[in-house]
């Protein structure tokens, strides 16, 4: 049997000042390949495919089980995980890039830091007393459980804001993600005291309402997270916070 | 005085938990990973957490949670700490509860429990299948929390090199390198606490992420830090073997009821749906008919190579089991499973609820770690560690759903020992060691970046993973350790030889791979000197030629001490504390 292979063009970038360039490689084909196992081939064998010595492809990877969220990018046009990208699955020349919307820092690698600065000024998170023995939680039924798991499934990857035409300089739009945790925070028995600043916190510019339901978000998650029920249901939240505020002067 | 800064090396669950306890005891933090904290390789457990908060009626107790660890750990783990953590989970999961954890619920709202391997109660609470997702989060917010307060500053993506130590050996801080811009600095600290997790990486492919090379573990190896029982290795019985790494499949599926089987026949050709169970060999259920499937790690893993490699019978001649779920209905696996079930249909691409997975043994965990003391510090003083990256929670072998509880409980007890430990240090006496250790460093790096040779650091990382997977996994012979420790020399020579493909001073991933290969290469040979040196059979270390335990000779700790000698470690060995449970012969045929 003749070594089938594959083919990649890679979009590098030394650093963000320098020029961006394509380079192709060319792969023997293994079974149950996927980007991630193609990268780590090139860097064990860094040459191009006319056989130029190059550098290992810079990128972000971890887990490789698709829970912890590092390895997002650009496959074929699509925003994605890279671990779960098989390449049986994949068109060819299989074609990787960045994702757009991050700083870049060099090749596949962008910096998503602004994620977390959003999930901070969001307060996203349970103000427990303290870590000492308070006895047990809250009661939660099942049904709360469920619909609440699913929220705190999101591994910050970022993608929802990658694929999001509002998500950008100009509009300064926190993001999907980041209102799914809200949504999230906001439906805990104890989280929910911040329910009014968070909700504030989403009210100006660059907040919910830079949504323009474009949908791509919930389309992209490979979470497949209800992003846009939260966005509907935090933006109601929001406006009715906004009359309360005005009504309270 | 002001509050004294505490260096935290590792964002996973045991870093993350000794931070929030300094910040919460009004101390700060500098915390230090490689990668953002919320993308920590704990962030892969799967299952659950341990706990016998005895809400299924069954009777249970801590001290049964004592017995099951210190039994399935094979009486190698000492036995005054591993008390204490059992005794302390009830009080994490409410506290885990609390910070918001999705825990699944019984109808009447409260947490409900599964079960795991090594016992026979309900015990394992769990969100899902992505119960370490669910932890790390919860920590990963309360920290966030501390830090918008100002008592934590994070360097995500900066790794760890090395400790500072001063004059006395004692610690005043560490050296990391900025892994975008590749600045080297030192960071003064009163204390610090390694949380670096675990070394898969020293074995290629393995169930654990990327960042798990055992590197900062190894490094104050060198330093001088005793590296204890080393030689336990945990290889989990259910893995998805791939190109990339081994991907696990939790424990889970057999406490919500999986069987692992194989068609009696080699090579039974018909549908796996029309072989009747008569021509099935459950063979844990017939060779454990008290735990069935739930036999602890170390014997389902041998039990399976069993069945593929003296019996023949592996799926197609090939080395894999069924592991299989197609008995139970869908709404239940989705509700208790859904985590694992989609890792397996999208990366093999068949529906687990429709067909059995098909698994293999891969390298999941390492028992041995740091050796600590009981305030969890190191023989280096001012240095402590928590979680995976030291030794002394789970003996010979490591529980399922054990693991999220010690790096809870090792980093809460870690946390404030370090603050107080610090509180009474006494001021270093010049610059406590910086200028000396920065530029040790310096030389290191430069040496590596200008080397002109030949090897490939990636492909040199191959041959190592090749060796120790072949000898120093399930089954052991002395030899083949032996040949394992000649190719850690031979690949210890040639990194000498190493060519960085990237020179470049700027986010170089081939850099840090590099680095963290030489340690590697040194700590390997702690695993496989270790298991040589270790002629009995305990726990995950088995070895044909010695298959029983012997108490009289080994019931000890290993301790490893770099020599910086070609002959490799120095060993000795310390007594463990068996104090509360007297040993006795450990067999899962029967109830223990």
């Amino acid at each position: 049997m003749a070594n089938k292979s594959v083919a990649f063009e890679i979009k590098r970038q030394a650093n963000p000042d320098a020029p961006a360039v394509w380079e192709s490689f060319e792969l023997e084909w293994r079974p149950s390949m996927n980007v991630v196992s193609a990268m780590m081939e090139i860097a064990a064998n860094p040459v191009t495919a006319d056989g130029r010595p190059t550098t290992p492809i810079t990128y972000d990877c971890n887990c490789m089980e698709e829970i912890c969220g590092s390895c997002a990018m650009r496959i074929n046009g699509k925003a994605r995980m890279a671990c779960s990208a098989l390449i049986d699955n994949l068109e060819q020349p299989i074609r990787i890039e960045p994702l757009s919307k991050f700083p870049l820092v060099r090749d596949l690698q962008v910096d998503r830091s602004v994620l977390f600065e959003n999930l901070m000024a969001v307060k996203a998170w349970v103000p427990v007393d303290g870590t000492y023995d308070l006895g047990s939680g809250p009661r939660v039924f099942p049904q709360q459980q469920e619909a609440n798991y699913p929220l705190s499934n999101c591994i910050s990857c970022c993608c929802c804001m990658d694929v999001c035409p509002q998500f950008n300089e100009d509009t300064g739009f926190v993001g999907a993600a980041t209102i799914a945790q809200v949504k999230l925070f906001n439906n805990h028995p104890t989280g929910k005291v911040f329910k009014e600043d968070r909700l504030r916190a989403l009210a100006g510019d660059g907040g919910i309402q830079e949504c323009g339901f474009a949908q791509n978000c919930v389309d992209t998650c490979p979470k497949q997270i209800p992003l846009t029920n939260a966005i509907s249901d935090i933006s109601r939240d929001v406006i009715i916070q906004k009359a309360k505020d005005f009504l309270r002067g | 005085m002001a509050a004294p800064r505490i260096i935290v090396v590792g964002g996973g669950l045991a870093g993350l938990a000794a931070v929030i306890k300094i910040a919460e005891a009004g101390g700060t933090v500098d915390l230090f990973s490689i990668v953002p904290v919320k993308r920590s390789h704990s962030v892969c457990a799967q299952g659950g957490i341990n706990a016998a908060k005895n809400l299924k009626g069954e009777g249970d107790t801590t001290a049964q949670h004592f017995d099951d660890t210190i039994y399935g750990g094979d009486f190698l783990a000492n036995q005054t700490p591993v008390k204490a953590m059992c005794e302390a989970a009830p009080a994490i999961i409410d506290l885990l509860d609390r910070m918001g954890v999705p825990f699944n619920r019984t109808p009447e709202g409260l947490l409900d429990f599964r079960r795991f391997g090594g016992t026979l109660y309900n015990r394992t609470a769990f969100a899902g299948a992505t119960t370490g997702q669910q932890l790390l989060y919860a920590l990963d917010e309360q920290v966030r929390r501390h830090e918008s307060d100002g008592k934590v500053k994070k360097y995500e993506g900066w790794e760890f090199l090395s400790a500072v130590l001063d004059s006395n050996g004692v610690a005043r801080g560490i050296t990391a390198l900025d892994l975008r811009s590749m600045e080297l600095r030192s960071f003064p600290a009163g204390a610090v606490i390694l949380a670096t997790g675990g070394n898969g990486a020293l074995f290629g492919k393995s169930t654990n992420s990327v960042v798990c090379t055992g590197s900062a573990q190894s490094a104050i190896f060198q330093q001088g830090a005793f590296y204890a029982n080393g030689e336990f290795i945990q290889v989990h019985p259910t893995c998805i073997p791939g190109e990339d790494k081994l991907r696990l499949m939790s424990e889970s599926a057999r406490g919500e009821g999986g069987r692992v089987w194989v068609p009696r026949t080699v090579g039974d050709q018909r549908p796996i749906k029309q072989i009747p169970e008569a021509e099935r060999f459950y063979f844990l259920e017939e060779w454990f008919p008290k735990y069935g499937n739930l036999v602890p790690r170390d014997v389902a893993t041998r039990a399976i190579h069993k069945v593929v490699y003296e019996l023949g019978l592996g799926l197609d001649g090939q080395p894999m089991v069924y592991l299989d779920l197609t008995h139970i209905d869908r709404a239940t696996l989705n509700r208790k499973l859904e985590g694992i079930l989609e890792i397996y249909e999208k990366f093999v691409g068949d529906d687990p609820r429709d067909v059995p997975m098909k698994i293999f043994p891969g390298v999941h965990y390492t028992m041995g770690g740091l050796w600590v003391d009981f305030n969890q510090m190191t023989n280096i003083p001012g240095i402590f560690a928590a979680g995976e990256c030291e030794y002394q929670y789970h003996g010979a072998n490591r529980l399922g759903a054990n693991s999220l509880v010690s790096c809870i409980f090792g980093g809460f007890k870690s946390g404030p020992n370090a603050l107080n430990y610090a509180s009474n240090l006494p001021a270093a006496q010049g610059d406590g060691g910086h200028a000396a250790e920065l530029a040790r460093q310096a030389e290191i790096n430069s040496k590596l970046l200008k080397n002109e040779g030949t090897e490939n650091p990636f492909k040199l990382w191959r041959e190592l993973g090749e060796t120790m997977t072949k000898h120093a996994t399930v089954i052991r012979y002395n030899k083949g350790l032996q040949q394992a420790d000649e190719k850690i020399v031979e690949l210890l020579g040639r990194y000498r030889n190493v060519n960085l493909a990237d020179r470049s001073q700027w986010a170089n991933t081939s850099f840090a791979f590099a680095r963290q290969l030489k340690n590697m290469l040194e700590l390997s040979r702690t695993v496989v000197q270790g298991a040589i040196l270790r002629d009995e059979s305990r726990g995950a270390h088995y070895k044909p030629d010695f298959p029983d335990r012997n108490d009289e000779k080994f019931l000890k700790t290993t301790k490893a001490s770099f020599t910086g000698e070609a002959s490799g470690p120095r060993f000795e060995y310390e007594e463990v504390d068996t104090q509360y449970i007297k040993p006795r012969l450990r067999s899962y045929d029967a109830t223990k």
